[in-house]
């Protein structure tokens, strides 16, 4: 059950913070549908960081490596470097759907589907001549455990038991698990009850009104684009870090799709994201890791043996597990069409002509 | 001369031009960055690497001395051919909606039920009980039947529920892909034959055969579609009937658009959905019949590719949509989505991903610079609109004020 827990937030984690980012953007009033394509970027810049770091050894940090027990701290404080790097990367990347939904006026879902055409092809062109393979490792031998936080390291004993909570919270955890959480808190806060988060969600609304006002809509339709960009490729960075095995590989498995639909699915409010969020996580965590999953504690995996069963077998697979975010989303949306409030004047190019 | 300027035609057509020159030059001037950076390459590397993929068509390889050399290559012009097929095909799916007002991004998914559709019907009717050219057919219909359904279940949410078209392929595509994996999972339809390859499904040449009992598949027993003598005129290619086919469907997609009530009536409704219903146009029809003509060409693209009988399907299509679907939102954007012009744009996508191919074999490069170019063809397609204008505001004289295109704007406002 701690291990199905815990599991499940490091799926959802993700999911939830792409989500927001889709929100950033689409509140103020630009779709992203490039979200995937972000992720694949951010994904290959955070393993291309490491990497390089790890080859040059910046900030001695094999050296620190080798001592992990005592220096967890400087190796965490390294990660957040490089999540801050992916945020960066991708807000940069987010730039390309910028330029071409503001300034050029471009039709905004066809820009977004060139972006995630052109961040795979990238992505794919320099890896292969980087790594001369299809993936980029982020780490060479056994250091793919750097960032992981065990209860070791925060002054357990390997034995002692810290209890449910802390196994299932403090044990075998990654601190962008927490960093993303708390992200996510603040970003939501900001969206909601600052001045700029409401200027940003009008120009979403009724970008003439917001004109009208004195409030420059390019420069928030840019801010929410960029910001939307940060999430996205730090979301990219944590999914290859906690899920993926730390490659980058031109991929995120429809990620940043899935997020696109968690976020509708929450219908662009940030709490219900955090719950679709989750429902999505739990989904992801099952179709991953059936065969290894003991949800009753009894040693059994059940959903193994469900899935090795002459008659239900066919039925109860990992392709059911999969397959059954994306159908909830589409009925989802079926029945909640009525209800479902997407920002109004999203996807339109903002024409000060037209009041 | 500013008269033949000022068509809206000749405009795309300069827009499109102008598309493909900045996303060659684009790939250009990647691999002469990579090469410049790279003292293996250097910058005879980068200048041979530049050369494939602006003429990779007509590449023969090496000569002896260890230059490029370039000249007539059958093989690789016939792949062209073979390989344009299913890019046509998407390319009219996508561009056939686009004209009727819907964005289908779905086209993978679509491209994804024909395949498993064709597979099964081609590969599960016992060889010998039916002529071979009717199990073709079979197979083909299937194909195009599975398409055609899957593009409607976004046409419905559309038409009746209002749900966007872009975000319902998205899913559908995604159901599509695991879908597909799963039915490829629980079939028995996975090569079990040639024991050195795992995770395939077999080519259509394969036949269901009952071997003492039990049945097995045995090649050359299959279907495969005829090659009509193009294999002579570019012998060692994968070239057959299929292009013709894609051909007559464009030409098919061109009279029903422009010279039909039908094609009127689904173009109105995209224009105008309001007007239309307005005008006695039933809107709703006219919407979910769009998505499932555009499913129907995603799936018969899918159905000539794999019937050709040398191509082999990676089941485990989950991990990655195939990439055809989003190539055709490419061929149709690089067409002005005109149906015919889909042919050509379309062969184009296909030589410049042989080339791509070229430069992997031939260079230090890899093949995933041809997507690059691609990608960045399609991205300035997004503003191809705003292209076509400035091409017009050159000749302020002569044209003051650019004819608005009356098109309309699809996939605008995800879930409206």
């Amino acid at each position: 059950m701690s291990f199905l827990i815990s599991k499940t937030l490091i799926y959802a984690v993700p999911l939830m913070i792409v989500a927001l980012a889709g929100v950033f953007a689409e509140r103020s009033g630009v779709i992203n549908l490039a979200l995937e394509g972000i992720m694949i970027f951010g994904a290959f810049i955070g393993a291309l960081t490491i990497n390089l770091m790890q080859k040059a050894n910046t900030f001695q940090i094999i050296d620190v490596a080798k001592d992990m027990g005592a220096n967890w701290g400087k190796l965490q404080a390294f990660l957040l470097l490089v999540m801050l790097i992916t945020a960066v990367a991708g807000a940069v990347f987010s730039l390309l759907l910028a330029f071409a939904a503001i300034n050029l006026k471009a039709d905004q879902t066809i820009g977004g589907t060139a972006l995630n055409m052109l961040s795979p092809a990238l992505v794919c062109f320099f890896i292969r001549l980087i790594a001369q393979q299809s993936e980029l490792r982020m780490f060479k031998g056994d250091a793919a455990s750097w960032f992981m936080v065990k209860k070791t390291m925060l002054g357990f004993e390997k034995s002692q038991d810290i209890g449910f909570l802390g196994e299932t919270f403090l044990n075998k955890v990654y601190l962008t698990t927490y960093i993303c959480i708390i992200l996510f808190v603040l970003l939501s806060i900001f969206l909601y009850k600052t001045r700029f988060g409401l200027r940003l969600r009008a120009c979403g609304e009724n970008p003439q009104a917001a004109a009208s006002l004195g409030i420059n809509v390019f420069k928030m339709r840019y801010s929410g684009v960029i910001i939307s960009g940060a999430l996205a490729g730090m979301g990219g960075f944590v999914y290859t870090l906690t899920t993926a095995n730390c490659v980058a590989n031109g991929d995120v498995a429809g990620f940043g799709f899935l997020a696109l639909a968690v976020m509708i699915f929450g219908n662009w409010k940030p709490l219900s994201i955090a719950g679709a969020a989750l429902l999505f996580g739990f989904f992801k965590c099952i179709a991953a890791s059936y065969s290894t999953l003991d949800i009753n504690g009894d040693g059994i995996a059940l959903l193994l043996n469900l899935s090795k069963h002459p008659t239900w077998g066919k039925i109860l697979n990992p392709h059911l597990y999969r397959l059954i975010p994306y159908v909830i989303s589409l009925l989802v949306l079926a029945f909640t069409s009525k209800k479902s409030r997407a920002p109004k004047a999203e996807g339109i190019p903002y024409d000060k002509g037209m009041r | 001369m500013s008269e033949f300027l000022k068509k809206n035609g000749t405009r795309s057509v300069l827009a499109t031009i102008i598309s493909i020159l900045v996303g060659l030059i684009a790939g250009s001037i990647l691999i002469l960055i990579v090469g410049l950076s790279s003292s293996e390459i250097g910058l005879s590397g980068a200048w041979e690497g530049i050369r494939l993929i602006l003429a990779g068509t007509f590449s023969t390889g090496r000569s002896a001395s260890g230059a490029l050399s370039f000249g007539f290559n059958p093989q690789i012009i016939g792949n062209m051919l073979f390989r344009a097929v299913p890019l046509i095909l998407c390319g009219l799916s996508v561009a056939l909606a686009y004209k009727t007002g819907l964005f289908n991004i779905g086209a993978s998914g679509q491209y994804l039920a024909g395949t498993c559709a064709t597979l099964y019907v081609a590969l599960s009717i016992p060889a010998g009980i039916l002529p071979q050219f009717v199990v073709w057919i079979l197979a083909f219909l299937a194909g195009v039947l599975a398409g055609a359904l899957w593009g409607a279940i976004p046409g419905l949410l559309k038409a009746y529920l209002n749900i966007n078209e872009v975000l319902a392929c998205i899913m559908t595509n995604w159901i599509a892909a695991n879908l597909v994996t799963w039915m490829f999972d629980i079939s028995n339809l996975k090569n079990m034959v040639e024991g050195t390859k795992t995770g395939y499904i077999y080519k259509t040449t394969y036949g269901l055969v009952n071997l003492d009992g039990a049945w097995t598949y045995k090649d050359g027993l299959g279907v495969a579609t005829p090659k009509l003598g193009l294999n002579k005129i570019f012998p060692g290619s994968q070239a057959n009937a299929g292009i013709l086919i894609a051909i007559v469907i464009a030409v098919a997609v061109y009279i029903i658009l422009t010279k039909t009530t039908f094609g009127y009536e689904l173009k109105a409704c995209g224009a105008n959905r309001h007007a239309a219903r307005y005008a006695g146009i039933k809107d709703k029809r006219s919407i979910v019949l769009s998505m499932a003509i555009a499913g129907a060409l995603a799936g018969s693209a899918a159905a000539l590719y794999y019937l050709s009988g040398n191509t082999e399907l990676y089941w485990s299509v989950y991990q990655k949509l195939p990439a055809e679907g989003f190539n055709g939102i490419a061929v149709a954007m690089l067409a002005s989505c005109n149906p015919i012009a889909c042919i050509f744009t379309g062969l184009f996508m296909s030589a410049i991903d042989l080339h791509g191919l070229q430069l992997a074999n031939l260079t230090a490069y890899n093949e995933y610079i041809t997507d690059v170019i691609i990608a960045v063809i399609v991205y300035l397609s997004a503003f191809s609109l705003l292209i076509k204008t400035w091409l017009s505001g050159r000749k302020k004289t002569a044209a003051p004020k650019p004819a608005k295109e009356n098109k309309a704007n699809p996939g605008k406002g995800v879930a409206e």
